[in-house]
């Protein structure tokens, strides 16, 4: 657990960055900092691991202060990451990795053997272990950059912006990996953004911070959506928190899921015809799962992969409402596609289904 | 030239050229080593704290345009009375080499510091790092091939200078041009000139060779040979943007 104790931090030209801060990050859980640039998101990051001294107010790491610590010490107990990794440029990859185990006295041998390790936990090819930080892309760079965090298997975790210096695809991709990785190993984690959509999605709890680097709120990701404090949090939250809180209402059940006909690739004209409800009829393989829709009436002979329309997306029985309600208004028939979790076809559900049901739901639940 | 060159009896003797290669060498190595133990601290604990940045530029230029010849004379007259030896002599000579060296090496072992990606000093820190080792395994090797660069210079600088020795009669390969002049003998002075081209030439590629050694391919964005932990070697890619060292 990491708990500030109304911490405030002025810089010595009269800046106060953050102001009376109380936070509390529960051991094994992601929290995340969030809120507009200059906020005092970095400044409240480093004071953990006191590359930045407080003003004033206690900083306590599972109950014990960290200011009576040795720093250098203090640190070599916390993972730390940062914007643009900050690698060592003279170092190769797996070097880099096992900074920290041969700082905290491992054999060579043992921390070379444990970069390695990590290295295929944060998915990067042990070719790349003799290569040096220039020869890899951002992305792989920040991938390092975790995995030189992990290393030492600390209990605490401070991220800086982790995904940012990464376009959109691969942060989705890091996201999702790094997810992943914490349900795994489920550390005591505060990640910095100024992405709310990346703060929803990945964190357990999100505090939001205000410029002059005050605490707005701190609540989980759905509270923050369907309950925002006030004005602020509400606005940074977004327009489409409505749709968006969708994503964190379990969808189990509460849908009835249509039964849908199916042709296969290479059927005839006349049996897509006779299976088309309206003018789509749904192609799968022979495994049941979705291939994409068709219109039978383009089809002449027979039904070719180049008929297929792929815009629709597939929705998991087990998902969120919001998925389900996409994969309805994605779908050009109007009817979204439901699999179950080895993506074999339950059948469709339409946008109305989804509505009526989160409507009949008077408490959200949430997913998670 | 060529005959002064091959001549036999020029290899010889207390004036000999390897006598002269040996004093002119000695002259140099001393001078360079003096210039490096002061410049290479000074510029790392510039780089590193950045107090006193107004010397690099200051001192530097100042150095830079400094008249050799002059201020050898200078100092001969002012050191030799103290010293009665041929001391009097090596040490004005000395200590203009060593005021030549020294810029080249302060700025770019304080450029080199000063160059060492922040993030990555940032990171050290935070992964607990004291400040020693933050300065022995990230801003040194890192700025090594600046410093090492400075350092070449410097020498080309000492070697090539290390001739006017032989204004207040010392040796060195300077003994030649001055002599030859005296006898107008050209053959020997151009011996001389070529003598200490080469020998200039000779240290750079022997610097070169050891910046190549000592300063890691993920600086100089050389493409090496990767190995496998495995053992199997397999070839990495080429250099995008290769730099020079
Ligand atoms: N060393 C410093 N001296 C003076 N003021 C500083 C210093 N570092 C940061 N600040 C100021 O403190 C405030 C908070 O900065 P901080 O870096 O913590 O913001 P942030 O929330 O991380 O912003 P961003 O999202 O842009 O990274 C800003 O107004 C910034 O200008
Ligand atoms: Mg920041």
């Amino acid at each position: 657990m990491i708990r500030f104790e109304s911490i405030t931090k002025a810089y010595p030209d009269g800046t106060v960055a953050v102001n009376g801060l109380d936070l509390e990050a529960p051991t094994g859980k992601l929290t995340i900092l969030v809120g507009p640039s200059g906020c005092g998101k970095t400044t409240s990051l480093r004071m953990i691991n006191r590359l930045i001294e407080p003003t004033s107010g206690t900083i306590y790491l599972d109950d014990q202060p960290t200011s009576g610590m040795d720093a250098a010490l203090l640190r070599r107990r916390i993972g730390y990451v940062i914007q643009h990794a900050g690698l060592f440029p003279h170092r190769t990859i797996v070097d880099n990795i096992a900074t920290m185990p041969l700082l905290l006295g491992e054999s060579r041998q043992k921390a070379r053997h444990r970069a390695l390790e990590l290295m295929e936990r944060v998915g990067l090819p042990e070719t790349f272990a003799n290569r040096y930080p220039w020869q890899l892309s951002g992305g792989q760079q920040q991938r390092v950059g975790v995995a030189r965090a992990l290393a030492s298997d600390p209990a605490f975790m401070l991220m800086d912006e982790p995904f940012s210096a990464v376009d959109p695809v691969v942060r989705a991709q890091l996201q999702e990996e790094f997810l992943r990785l914490q349900r795994e190993i489920g550390k005591t984690i505060i990640m910095v953004t100024h992405d709310i959509d990346e703060a929803l999605k990945l964190g357990d709890q999100v505090a939001v911070m205000r410029v002059g680097g005050k605490l707005a709120q701190m609540a989980t990701p759905s509270e923050l959506l369907t309950s925002p404090a006030d004005e602020f949090v509400a606005d940074f939250v977004g327009r489409d928190r409505g749709y968006r809180s969708l994503g964190f209402t379990a969808a189990a059940g509460s849908v009835a899921v249509g039964e849908e006909w199916t042709v296969q690739l290479g059927a005839s004209a006349a049996e897509a015809q006779a299976k088309a409800t309206g003018a789509w009829v749904l192609v799968v393989d022979a495994g049941r799962r979705p291939l994409g829709w068709a219109q039978p009436e383009q089809v002449h002979g027979e039904l070719r992969k180049e008929h297929l329309n792929l815009s629709g997306t597939s929705a998991q029985a087990s998902g969120t409402m919001r998925q389900l309600l996409d994969a309805a208004l994605s779908s050009p028939s109007r009817r979204g596609v439901v699999v179950n979790e080895h993506g074999e076809l339950l059948g469709t559900v339409t946008a109305t289904d989804v509505v009526k049901a989160i409507e009949a739901e008077p408490h959200l639940e949430t997913a998670r | 030239m060529i005959n002064y060159l091959f001549d036999p009896a020029h290899w010889s003797g207390a004036d000999g050229i390897p006598t002269l290669i040996g004093e002119h060498l000695i002259y140099s190595l001393i001078a360079l080593a003096i210039a490096a133990v002061i410049a290479v601290p000074l510029g790392i604990y510039i780089g590193v704290t950045g107090k006193g940045v107004f010397m690099i530029a200051g001192l530097a230029n100042a150095l830079r345009a400094l008249p050799s010849v002059g201020l050898l004379i200078l100092l001969v007259l002012l050191i030799s009375p103290a010293f009665p030896s041929k001391m009097g002599y090596i040490l004005p000579s000395l200590i203009v080499l060593v005021l030549l060296a020294v810029p080249p090496i302060l700025t770019n072992t304080y450029a080199g510091v000063r160059a060492v990606d922040a993030a990555a000093v940032d990171a050290a820190r935070g992964m607990g790092f004291r400040t020693m080792k933050i300065l022995t395994d990230v801003q040194l090797p890192c700025s090594l091939p600046l410093m090492l660069s400075g350092v070449r210079s410097a020498l080309l600088q000492i070697i090539s200078t290390a001739t006017i020795a032989a204004y207040i009669s010392l040796g060195g390969l300077g003994r030649l041009l001055i002599d030859g002049k005296a006898q107008n003998d050209y053959s020997q002075m151009v011996a001389g000139a070529v003598l200490v081209a080469l020998l200039a030439l000779f240290f750079d590629q022997l610097l070169a060779f050891i910046t190549r050694r000592v300063v890691s391919p993920g600086l100089t964005r050389r493409t090496v040979k990767a190995t496998l932990p495995s053992g199997e070697v397999i070839p990495s890619e080429t250099a995008k943007t290769p730099t020079a060292v």
